[in-house]
């Protein structure tokens, strides 16, 4: 059975994110990028699959600019077994929509016929939450999404699920759809030997075009600011002060 | 402007966040309808028609829908989105995992946990864990859109809406549900609750988690909440962690007892309305965003303030 994973390219999780002066979005010039956390937990989960024989091969797939093929050559060291990028201008990607992605992973679905798919629940940047949904839409599979455990075996997935209030195992019939969370797995280090082996792993690249889909987007963003800075408060000398203050200034209690 | 809003409910009641979704889209405005799909439901859509603002209850009664799984409720909400010009969930982990369904199969975008209405097409939603608000407007003409409950009061009651029975879809049987394991809990809903009591890994183990903040959390009839820290240092599971990667709340007490204030945890909490933060370490970052801070030893402290409230 072959695994796709997709990937994206977003700004590191650990640089603090300014919005432009002229709040047309977030400033991505300069700034360290990375592979999307969730993503690299989806990368390290199809591993863990394929070297426990489930799988046979594993297939990185990611839309967006020339340089995701960074991204891509990350996942290939960790263990993914081939990349597909499908390249698109700066202008392009910043205003690509989870709803086209998910167009596009079809189309790379309807070619590959992987029998399982797994993407992180959400990037952290647009903290949209929704390809891995809407893929599994558009193919009918199944989907079992915030899974903090998988296991596959006779055609069917047993997938644990994060949900408000506690778990829940789902059986789906594969082909499906499976989004990470976060308590899934903890990703490995990519070691430099295998660095240095994922450079001569196959990439592909195609365009949009080549797979007929229309990214144009949906929903425009008309302005991106920064939100209102709590102030700081004041610190309280021992519990009277501040059972004091709770109850005659704030009066929360 | 026709509104749809999926409830979520356990077949019995109706959750909180329904109520604060219903709130959204009274903003909208228009006629608001709300699809409650269950199996032995009519309690939970006998609830829905009693809130404030609801015209009609949809009541879709049937076995395949009494776990609530994505693939046959987002067939069903496809089958009755006719007519209605915006479709509304919570941004809870059920209106997640449903509505990115319903908007695919319907081609048109989704917008993730608005929190904000500007005008019946736009709307804001905040991006890069909260550090930017985007402003977005959408030119489908259906707005499939998901809504963080924290930023819209709950609807009370006052509604007469009717409930009308639609016809069930067809069991696509592409899911089955193993089991579930939910946190049994006599105190309030993390996300609906007025306090929560919120714990890290200043606590050091999960012996004094629970030692500690129970009894202060009785006292005030709070929610237990706790750090991305404490959750990884397996004092609490996963379910009671506030942040970016876990839930975002917004009390009117928000107590952060041991909790340094890493960005990912002010992220879900920072929109509460009063903030005390309890940390020996002065320079802690949680004190840069708390109302009332007090520096000390939270062992000493925390049994005193349980005392004195």
């Amino acid at each position: 059975m072959r695994v796709l994973v997709a990937v994206k390219r977003v700004i590191d999780y650990n640089v603090k994110v300014r919005v432009k002066a002229d709040q047309s979005g977030v400033e991505l010039a300069n700034v360290k990028m990375a592979l999307n956390p969730f993503d690299e937990i989806a990368v390290e989960e199809a591993v863990r699959l394929k070297e426990a024989g489930v799988v046979t091969e594993v297939v990185v797939v990611s839309c967006g600019v020339t340089q995701s093929q960074e991204q891509l050559r990350t996942a290939l060291a960790l263990g993914a077994d081939r990349a597909i990028l499908v390249e698109m201008d700066a202008a392009q990607a910043e205003t690509l929509q989870s709803l086209a992605v998910a167009k596009l992973l079809k189309a790379v679905c309807d070619k590959e016929q992987p029998g399982l798919v797994i993407l992180g629940k959400q990037a952290i940047d647009d903290d949209a939450n929704q390809t891995g949904q809407m893929l599994a839409a558009l193919m009918g599979w199944p989907q079992a999404t915030f899974a903090s455990k998988v296991a596959i075996a006779d055609g069917r997935a047993n997938v644990t699920r994060e949900i408000d209030g506690g778990l829940e195992t789902l059986a789906i019939k594969l082909p499906a759809v499976v989004t990470t969370d976060l308590r899934l797995n903890e990703p490995r280090y990519a070691t430099l030997p295998n660095i240095m082996k994922a450079k001569k792993k196959p990439l592909d690249v195609l365009k949009p075009a080549e797979l007929g889909v229309d990214i144009g987007p949906r929903v425009t963003t008309l302005k991106v600011v920064e939100p209102a800075k709590r102030q700081a408060g004041v610190k309280v000398a021992d519990v009277a002060e501040l059972v004091a203050k709770l109850k005659n200034e704030a009066k929360v209690i | 402007m026709s509104i749809l809003v999926i409830a979520e409910h356990d077949n019995a009641a109706l959750k909180a966040a329904t109520l604060n979704t219903i709130a959204a889209a009274a903003k909208i405005g228009g006629s608001i309808d709300v699809l409650v799909a269950g199996s032995h439901c009519a309690a939970a859509a006998q609830a829905a028609a009693a809130l404030a603002g609801v015209a009609k209850v949809k009541l879709a009664d049937a076995a395949h829908y009494a776990d609530q799984t994505a693939e046959n409720l987002a067939a069903l909400v496809v089958a009755n989105a006719g007519g209605y010009t915006h479709i509304l969930a919570p941004a809870t982990t059920f209106g997640k995992n449903l509505l990115p369904r319903v908007a695919a199969l319907l081609d048109v975008a989704q917008i993730s946990e608005i929190c904000g209405v500007e005008a019946p097409d736009t709307f804001v939603r905040p991006i890069y864990a909260g550090n930017a608000l985007a402003t977005v407007k959408s030119a489908d003409a259906v707005k499939v859109v998901t809504v963080r409950t924290t930023a819209f009061d709950a609807v009370g009651q006052g509604g007469a809406a009717t409930v009308e029975a639609i016809a069930a879809g067809p069991d696509l049987g592409l899911t089955q549900l193993v089991g579930r394991e939910l946190t049994k809990s006599a105190r309030p809903e993390l996300g609906a609750a007025k306090v929560i009591v919120s714990g890290g890994r200043g606590l050091a183990s999960g012996e004094n988690y629970h030692a500690l903040l129970e009894p202060l959390a009785d006292k005030l009839n709070a929610a237990l909440g706790a750090s991305r820290a404490a959750v990884d240092a397996g004092f609490v599971p996963n379910d009671y962690q506030v942040g970016q990667t876990g839930k975002v709340v917004a009390p009117q007490l928000y107590i952060a007892i041991g909790i340094s204030g890493a960005i990912q945890h002010l992220a879900g909490m920072k929109d509460s309305k009063v903030i005390v933060a309890i940390n020996k370490d002065p320079d802690a970052p949680i004190f840069q965003v708390a109302d009332y801070g007090l520096v000390g030893d939270l062992f000493q402290l925390v049994p005193e303030l349980t005392a004195a409230v």
